[in-house]
C-alpha cells in the first residue's frame, strides 16, 4: 500500500514495526515498571547515569535491540541501510549524545513514552527536537550538504 | 545470584528485542527514511509519522493499564519519572538533540539496532554518542 503523492511511503511496516516499538515499550512499563527510553538506559549500562535501573538489566535491553533488528533482517532478506560518513557520523553523535543526557531524553523516551503518557515535558521536548530537526535539514539542504549516498 | 535480578534482565531483553525488530520493520534503522521524514519541506516522506503514530496507541493503551496494577507483574514497584518543570535545560537539550538527529538521520535506538546492519558506520555512531554522554557526565561532576 501507498500513500498517494507520497510513492516512497512505507505506511503499513512503518505501522506495523511502531506496533512492535509500543509493546515492547508496554513490556518494559508493565513487566518492570520503567521506562523505555534508549538513551538513558545507554547512559545507564556505560555508567554515565545514575539509576535504580540495574545495570544487567540495562545490557540486556541494549543487546536486545539488534538482536531484534538482526531477525527483522533474516525475515525480510536484508535492509537498506544508507548511512552518513564517519565525520557527519562523529558530529552527529555528539550532540545526540550531549543532547539527550542535557534534555534528559530522545526519540523514544519522550516521544514514545512521554508523549502517550501526556506528559507535558515530553510534548515540549518531541515538539522542539522535531522542529530544530525539520530546520536542520531545511538548513543543510539549502546549503547543499549532501549527508546520505 | 538473585532470581529477581534474572527475571529484570529476562524483561529487558524481551523489550529490547521486540524494541530493535519494531525500529527495523519500520524502516527507522535506515537513515533515509529518518532525513527524509525530517525533510518537511523537500522530498518529504511521511513514514516516521506511522511508527510513532502505531508505538504511542499502543504505549497509550499500556499507560491506561498501569494505574490499574498495585505493581508491575515482574517487580516490586514502578519506577516512573516524575519531573514536571519545562525547564531551559529540557529545551535546550532537545533543541540540541534534534540537530543531531537530522544530520545523520540517527537516534539512539535506531544506532544500537544498526549495528548488526552496518557495524562500522553504526559503530562510529554509537561511541560519539557515548561520548558525547560522557562530557555532560563529566562537566556536571565538576559544577
Amino acid at each position: 500500500m501507498t500513500i498517494p503523492g507520497f510513492p516512497d511511503a512505507a505506511p503499513v511496516a512503518g505501522l506495523a514495526g511502531g506496533i512492535l516499538i509500543g509493546i515492547a515499550a508496554a513490556i518494559m512499563l508493565l513487566g518492570s515498571g520503567r521506562i523505555a527510553g534508549v538513551s538513558g538506559i545507554a547512559a545507564r549500562a556505560t555508567g554515565l547515569a545514575d539509576s535504580t535501573m540495574a545495570r544487567s538489566s540495562a545490557w540486556a535491553f541494549l543487546i536486545g535491540l539488534p538482536l531484534g533488528a538482526f531477525v527483522v533482517s533474516l525475515v525480510t532478506g536484508g535492509l537498506p541501510a544508507n548511512f552518513a560518513s564517519p565525520v557527519y557520523l562523529v558530529v552527529a553523535g555528539l550532540i545526540v549524545g550531549i543532547g539527550t543526557r542535557v534534555g534528559s531524553g530522545c526519540t523514544s523516551g519522550h516521544g514514545v513514552c512521554g508523549m502517550s503518557r501526556f506528559s507535558q515535558r515530553s510534548l515540549v521536548a518531541t515538539l522542539t527536537f522535531m522542529v530544530t530537526g525539520f530546520a536542520t535539514v531545511a538548513i543543510m539542504n539549502a546549503m547543499g550538504l549532501e549527508v546520505l549516498p | 545470584m538473585n532470581t529477581r535480578i534474572i527475571i529484570a534482565a529476562l524483561v529487558a531483553a524481551l523489550s529490547g528485542s521486540v524494541f530493535g525488530a519494531g525500529l527495523a520493520l519500520g524502516g527507522m534503522t535506515d537513515p533515509v527514511r529518518v532525513r527524509g521524514f525530517l525533510d518537511l519541506f523537500g522530498d518529504w516522506d511521511p513514514t516516521l509519522a506511522f511508527v510513532m503514530g502505531g508505538a504511542v496507541i499502543v504505549m497509550g493503551v499500556a499507560w491506561l493499564v498501569q494505574p490499574r496494577l498495585a505493581h508491575p507483574l515482574f517487580a516490586e514497584k514502578f519506577s516512573l519519572p516524575g519531573t514536571q518543570d519545562l525547564t531551559p535545560r529540557l529545551i535546550g537539550g532537545s533543541a540540541l538533540f534534534g540537530i543531531g538527529w537530522a544530520i545523520a538521520g540517527l537516534c539512539p535506538g535506531p544506532g544500537i539496532a544498526a549495528l548488526v546492519i552496518e557495524p562500522v558506520s553504526a559503530a562510529i555512531f554509537v561511541i560519539a554518542m557515548l561520548a558525547g554522554m560522557a562530557i555532560v557526565r563529566f562537566m556536571e561532576k565538576d559544577v
